[in-house]
């Protein structure tokens, strides 16, 4: 098994467990932090993806590189407004949930 | 040569692991939030800086030597205000930490 | 082979702390453990810029603002207990997130031998850009148009972050205020490490044209710099409705824009560079780009605005 394998099969169980806390917690902070977990998971198959892609002199692909570095900018973006999103609910309603009131 | 300097990387890197692995124990057996920071800084910036004293034997040059020792420095500094500012915080909530 | 299998274990070790925590702001601490272990990871990938990347945005800016969103809900973990799913909800999430790991595993190893790559064609024309980094090369050359596009997710953010303000705050100052404590722990380090930091940020991105780096990474410290000095209370969040800011923040995607529709005139299509200016045309645009990014990161962390502006 290279490391490629190896750590493509990382990836795999993080996506799982990610999504696995995006399931099971209540709290919306943990679902963030869990939705995070999912997209480092994702991040890391691409970079798979790129050291299987070895050539030209060159230890990975760049293309499959520059692509996650796009997507962790852009997955950090999303992280703050969902945070400010919650912030701002929990000034409303005094109550970090997502349940709707009764 | 290049072997004596692999040999001293080894040692340094060595005892710099065993100081961390020593700063751990502390963090895991010390009764209180302070005295655990007291191991936490000692222990870890003198593991770091052991770790740092065995990559310098491997540096290509002096742009790169000075470049760790920086690294060494600025972990110190980080290192220090944290740990400044946490101790504030657990004197302030009395041993509850 | 043995240093990367004790790797995996940790992570997905430190992984399942962050989703098994009992409290939140344990979580998020576990969090920017795992953040700074992937970097590690990315390393090992032969990845360099995208570690950079990981750690300093994915593990620190990431980490930073989801430590201040757990001590600002830190008393609403109680009674979100009660919402705890049933154990039937916890067996099928159990199951179904098994499938799709399996599901993933499987096309991990099931992936081509030989792999197809972009490498060769990426290095055959890199002279033409004039830059080394063959990452840079293909951010800002390349795939240009997907950096443009990024820059303009990230202003859409900040509106939408910006647009959370209550209305008798509206227009304001964001984040909290910080009083300077000028004999203070946080000034001491304020002052030594913000000098310090901005021209490793600015080295960070001038390198990253030959070396690993590049402007996200050095925006990424350029902003963290920004909010260290705030922590201090030694700056203050401007109100969002100044002129200067605003221009700041949309001077990188509209020279970035503008050079784009000039492609047209001198080289034959949107973001195409002449051969022989490439290099300048690239840093024209990389500099703004820079500046526009640490301030938007920066005002992403401060959040919306709370603090109405003086009058």
């Amino acid at each position: 098994m290279t490391e490629g394998t190896l750590y493509g099969l990382c990836s795999a169980v993080l996506v799982g467990l990610g999504l696995f806390g995006l399931i099971m917690h209540p709290e919306p902070l943990r679902k963030i932090l869990a939705f995070n977990l999912v997209g480092g998971g994702v991040f890391l198959l691409f970079g798979v993806v790129a050291r299987k892609g070895a050539a030209a002199g060159l230890g990975g692909d760049p293309v499959p590189q520059a692509l996650v570095i796009t997507g962790l900018v852009v997955a950090f973006a999303a992280t703050a407004l969902a945070v400010a999103l919650l912030a701002r609910l929990f000034q409303e309603t005094g109550r970090a949930t997502l349940q709707a009131d009764e | 040569m290049s072997s004596a300097l692999d040999v001293l990387t080894i040692l340094s890197v060595s005892t710099g692991a065993f100081f961390f692995l020593a700063g751990t124990v502390g963090l895991l057996r010390f009764p209180d939030a302070l005295s655990r920071l007291h191991a936490l800084t000692k222990a870890d910036n003198l593991g770091l800086g052991l770790v740092v004293l065995g990559l310098l034997f491997q540096a290509e040059g002096f742009p790169v030597a000075l470049k760790l020792v920086g690294v060494w420095l600025l972990a110190l500094l980080a290192g220090a205000t944290v740990t400044q500012l946490i101790a504030h915080i657990a004197r302030m909530r009395g041993s509850t930490m | 082979m043995a240093f990367d299998i004790g790797l995996v274990t940790l992570v997905l070790g430190v992984a399942a702390w962050t989703i098994g925590a009992r409290e939140t702001f344990a979580a998020v601490v576990g969090f920017v453990a795992y953040g700074l272990l992937l970097a590690l990871v990315w390393v090992r990938l032969a990845a360099p810029d995208v570690a950079m990347t990981e750690a300093a945005l994915g593990s620190g800016l990431t980490g930073g603002l989801l430590l201040g969103a757990s001590t600002r809900l830190a008393r609403t973990d109680g009674p979100a207990a009660i919402e705890k799913p049933s154990a039937i909800m916890r067996l099928a999430a159990a199951v179904l997130c098994t499938l799709v790991s399996a599901g993933l595993a499987a096309l991990v190893l099931l992936m081509l031998e030989p792999a197809p790559t972009l490498a060769p064609r990426a290095m055959a024309n890199i002279a033409a850009t004039g830059l080394s980094n063959p990452v840079t090369a293909v951010l800002m050359a390349y795939r240009a148009i997907d950096t443009l596009l990024e820059t303009v997710v990230l202003l859409l953010a900040l509106v939408g972050v910006w647009s959370l303000a209550r209305d008798r705050v509206w227009g304001g100052l964001p984040g909290p205020y910080h009083r300077a404590d000028p004999h203070g722990l946080l000034t001491f380090t304020a002052q030594i490490l913000v000098p310090i930091g901005i021209l490793i940020g600015i080295y960070i991105f001038w390198v990253g044209s030959v070396a690993p780096g590049g402007e996200f990474q050095g925006a990424t410290v350029l902003a963290a710099m920004w909010i260290i000095a705030s922590m201090a209370g030694l700056v203050d969040a401007p109100p969002v409705t100044r002129r200067w800011l605003r221009l700041a923040l949309i001077a990188g995607p509209a020279l970035f824009f503008a050079i784009g529709l000039a492609g047209f005139a001198i080289a034959g299509g949107f973001l195409a560079y002449p051969e022989s200016h490439a290099k300048l045309l690239i840093l024209m645009i990389e500099v703004p780009v820079t500046l526009s990014i640490a301030t938007t990161l920066a005002l992403l962390v401060a959040g919306p605005p709370e603090r109405a502006p003086a009058r």
